[in-house]
């Protein structure tokens, strides 16, 4: 439903916000287009709500401008934009049944007859029998559809998503993105949704912009940032990569060749964000799905041209759909690696010598003057 | 984080529009009108009062401020029997509401089941009657022929209280034990309140961690409800003691002229003998022992933002 | 020892329903001896029953007028310190400024102050002022001593209040005195009428500061303090036990009302 209609279009240029001397966003730019599904995605307090409320008027921007297609909005009260918001924890009016929750924007503007408005659109979130409960009667998941409901019904020309279903348990959460999804592709509505959950960008935006202390460290589809991490905050923040250190041999044709411990990388000149002097250092990176780990004994085996490391098992880890292995190697002293369970090896136990290798379009490179383990503890910690 | 370096300072930003302050002022106008009124008729009658207390000269010429400090003196020489009552009448009062008004509250918080609205209305209804009305009522509970006294009598309790000077003669009427209980009657619902609300707030799961951790129910009461529940005792001893040392209709209605509190002094001299001076200096003197005692007590107890 | 252990088991109980009991005591009192005929001027002692004071409750020189003036003072007192109240409790928990230590002190020195000094200093200040004591020093002493509680009744509601309810209130198109209106005030309207509450209960039963401020006017707990000296009329039981009654029968039923309104919509 993606239309060439810019009116619908959010640009951000330059804007910041300080809070004395704590910079919350450094002045960023960013433009999300009509109609697209936009998701911020960071850990807490990486300024991404802040950006968000900022687009909502309710936060003024220390610097900047903020553009709604071509009307500057930047010190526009919220009661004056076009946009709404669901809020974290929804924030339904407690003393008001579903019905008014619903009117409620409605009726600020002025507008008269809202029953059969506020009937579709309760249909349309499937909660039209419901009209007259009060918020703290209903579930979680029908609380989370009132707020949706409630900005929808306003056919803003954004909608902000504040960690939308952060209060809900984890199979509610994922039946509500596909809901979510649903909804946004029968409105056509412009949806910039802020979460930590990176599962959650990925499952629903079309484009991810991934914030770390202020800063878009990167903006692209899913499957761009997955693939090719330009830092190694977005390498560790999103999924797990394994990071090695190594140094710049040689070049040949459009491929690095790097030395890492004893042997020899291979990486491709496209998929590398750093420059390569030879000698110089690059943090190499894979994905632990992307590796085939083979018994020491068979690694006559592996065919050439691929990317090899040898290491001990040092743990496994079996969790049905796949096999994690966690390996001391010389290079990295623990590679994670994921292995589909389709035909096990019953050597590969703790304590075994393995080599692991993989298909050398699959690595990647990443400037190595940054801190290898950025974005790792956002991860666990989100877990916990 | 290493790898996230400081950005420069950001260099200030010309705005065509500066952002609006917004409501700069509206809590100072929110605030003038209700501090005005305190300040007015709280904060500057207390320095009135203050300027009285040394002053010196009579009603029919007048009264001029003369730094007349011996004012303090006389008073305190002719009156400690009396302030020194008033602290160990509203201590006793104090430490009586305690021990009444923590099973009631404990009651209410863990015990009550679907009683609980019921025995919360009971609780804070008799406020709606007088509560001069209620203190006369105990004239007729604690009459000399009535069940109470007959009662004290025949179980020789009265013998034990008179031999203590709480009572004199078989009466109970008059005496520091009919003004104690009347003020312990009184101010128990103020203990009651706060304590109720500190132990609502006690998850009930933690009195089952506390048995699942071999606690015995009073190790549990002594090492987890009570010191959970201490807000509630502050605030609670704070407003039954305040309120007691003040008193002086429980001592006028219930006592006799050995009863006399300092809050009976202060009428008087106020309202009848129309010495100025002595009862502002008395008067200020109560409230600086209440204010030195109160700020030492919520040192020692150690909670604070009581507002 | 069954018996034994029953009572370790319902200790608390016990003790809590004697503390209730003990509470109640004064009330049955007073509701048992409005149908007293006493004999002398007091009514302190069971003499026969009879309904006479119910019958004619305001048969007591003066008890009815000064009943009317206390609620006068006690509703305009309740009025003036409700509204105070109300807004300072928004400024403290909206804003930041400057003296907030000292505004919070201002607040709770009077709720921590003896009655009898406040009595006392305010009647100092109206002396030297040559106020006329009267109404007017009686209800500017009870909105003064009020307004502290109001302040924290309200503060407690708003302090518990979501912001985001108001900004998204703000994000549905309500400006500053729409968002105000419908949704502020009706979240703070249990706190606002908690303290309104009990500025009216301290304000009608206050006897310490109005007896020293009241002049020569007479509310009716002055009434009830000198008629302890002169003789206590059976009426004064009447309009004591009526009160408890409409007290506790409003709240139970506001309480059942509300009950049956949660059910019907659960």
């Amino acid at each position: 439903m993606k239309t060439t209609d810019s009116s619908g279009d959010v640009r951000l240029s330059g804007i910041g916000k300080t809070y004395g001397s704590f910079t919350a966003v450094h002045p960023l730019d960013l433009t999300v287009p009509q109609g697209s599904f936009f998701a911020l995605l960071g850990a807490s307090g990486c300024g991404k709500t802040t950006t968000l409320r900022m687009i909502a008027g309710l936060e003024e921007p220390t610097s900047g401008t903020v553009f709604l297609g071509d009307q500057e909005v930047t010190h526009l009260p919220p009661y004056k934009r076009p946009v709404n918001t669901v809020f974290q924890s929804y924030a339904l009016f407690p003393h008001l049944d579903i019905f008014e929750n619903v009117a409620f924007g409605l009726r600020r503007r002025g507008i008269k007859s809202v029953k059969k408005q506020v009937e579709d659109m309760l249909e349309l979130v499937q909660l039209g029998e419901q009209a007259r409960k009060k918020p703290h009667q209903l579930s979680g998941g029908q609380q989370q559809r009132v707020a949706v409901a409630r900005a929808l019904i306003n056919h803003p020309k954004v909608l902000l998503l504040d960690e939308p279903l952060g209060a809900l348990d984890l199979k509610l959460r994922r039946q509500m993105q596909l809901e979510l999804k649903r909804i946004q592709t029968e409105v056509g509505i412009t949806f910039i949704h802020v979460t930590h959950d990176q599962e959650e960008a990925m499952t629903m935006a079309d484009t991810v912009a991934v914030m770390n202390a202020g800063r878009v460290e990167q903006l692209g589809s899913p499957t761009d940032l997955y693939e090719n991490p330009n830092t190694t905050f977005v390498a560790n923040f999103l999924g797990t990569s394994n990071l090695i250190e190594a140094e710049v041999d040689t070049k040949s044709g459009d491929d690095i060749v790097l030395k890492a411990g004893g042997g020899k990388l291979v990486l491709p000149e496209s998929r590398c964000s750093a420059p390569t002097t030879t000698g110089g250092k690059v943090l190499v990176g894979v994905r632990p799905e992307k590796i085939s780990l083979t018994h020491a004994d068979d690694a006559g085996e592996i065919s050439e041209g691929r990317n090899r490391i040898t290491g001990k098992i040092a743990d496994s880890s079996f969790i049905g759909v796949s096999t994690q292995y966690v390996i001391d190697s010389p290079v990295c002293p623990e590679f994670e690696v994921y292995a589909q369970n389709i035909d096990r090896d019953a050597r590969l136990v703790p304590g075994a010598e393995v080599v692991l290798h993989w298909n050398p379009a699959h690595t990647f490179g990443l400037d190595a003057a940054q801190d290898i383990d950025a974005g790792v503890a956002e991860v666990e910690e989100d877990a916990a | 984080m290493a790898a996230v370096t400081e950005a420069p300072p950001l260099a200030p930003v010309p705005e065509k529009k500066p952002p609006r302050k917004r409501g700069r002022w509206t809590p100072y106008l929110l605030l003038l009108p209700g501090l005005l009124w305190l300040i007015v008729f709280f904060a500057l009658p207390m320095i009135y009062q203050a300027s009285t207390s040394v002053q010196t000269g009579s009603l029919e010429e007048g009264y001029k401020v003369t730094w007349h400090f011996a004012t303090y003196w006389d008073a305190l020489s002719e009156y400690w029997p009396q302030f020194l009552r008033s602290i160990l009448y509203a201590g006793a009062a104090t430490i009586l509401c305690l021990l009444l008004g923590y099973p009631l509250a404990y009651l209410i918080a863990f015990r009550a089941g679907r009683w609980r609205n019921l025995i919360m209305i009971l609780v804070i209804a008799p406020f709606f009657t007088s509560f001069l009305i209620r203190t006369l009522a105990w004239k007729t509970i604690l009459a000399d022929s009535g069940p109470v006294v007959g009662a004290l009598n025949s179980l020789h309790i009265l013998d034990l209280t008179n031999a203590l000077g709480w009572t004199s003669g078989d009466r109970v009427l008059a005496t520091p034990l009919a003004v104690v209980c009347g003020l312990t009657y009184n101010f128990l619902p103020f203990m009651i309140l706060p304590l109720y609300t500190s132990l609502e707030r006690i998850d009930g799961r933690l009195h089952e961690a506390a048995g699942d951790l071999y606690a015995k129910p009073f190790t549990t009461f002594r090492k987890v409800t009570f010191p959970l529940s201490m807000p509630g005792v502050v605030s609670g001893t704070l407003l039954t003691f305040i309120p007691a040392a003040g008193d002086y209709v429980n001592a006028e209605l219930l006592g006799s002229t050995d009863t006399r509190m300092i809050g009976n002094v202060i009428q008087t001299q106020f309202l009848r003998i129309l010495d100025y001076p002595t009862a502002a200096a008395l008067s200020f003197i109560l409230m600086a022992a209440i204010l030195l005692m109160v700020t030492l007590y919520i040192r020692r107890a150690g909670t604070e933002d009581l507002v | 020892m069954p018996f034994v252990n029953w009572l370790k088991r319902h200790l608390v109980v016990i003790a809590g329903l004697i503390t209730l009991g003990y509470l109640l005591l004064p009330n049955v009192v007073v509701t048992v001896f409005s149908f007293n005929k006493p004999k002398g001027r007091f009514n302190y002692e069971w003499q026969q029953f009879s309904t006479d004071a119910w019958k004619d409750p305001c048969g007591v020189a003066d008890m009815c007028g000064s009943l009317s003036i206390s609620l006068q003072i006690a509703f305009w007192a309740t009025v003036g310190a409700t509204v105070l109240g109300t807004m300072i409790a928004f400024a403290l928990v909206r804003y930041r400024f400057r003296a907030r230590g000292s505004v919070n002190s201002l607040i709770f020195l009077p709720m921590a102050m003896p009655e009898v000094v406040m009595a006392a200093s305010l009647l100092t200040l109206f002396l030297n002022l040559g106020a006329q004591l009267g109404f007017w020093t009686i209800l500017i002493a009870h909105i003064m001593f009020c307004l502290s509680f109001v302040v924290v009744a309200v503060k407690a509601r708003v302090m518990s209040m979501d912001p985001r309810l108001e900004q998204a209130a703000q994000d549905l198109y309500a400006g500053p005195v729409q968002t105000f209106l419908r949704v502020t005030l009706p979240i703070a309207a249990p706190g606002i009428a908690a303290g309104a509450l009990l500025s009216f209960a301290l304000s009608f039963d206050d006897f310490i500061i109005t007896n020293f401020n009241a002049g020569s006017t007479v509310t009716f707990p002055m009434f009830v303090w000198g008629s302890a000296q002169r003789g206590t009329p059976v009426q004064i039981n009447v309009i004591g036990t009526a009160m408890f009654l409409v007290a506790v029968l409003l709240v139970l039923s506001s309480m059942i009302i509300s009950n049956r309104r949660n059910r019907q919509k659960a």
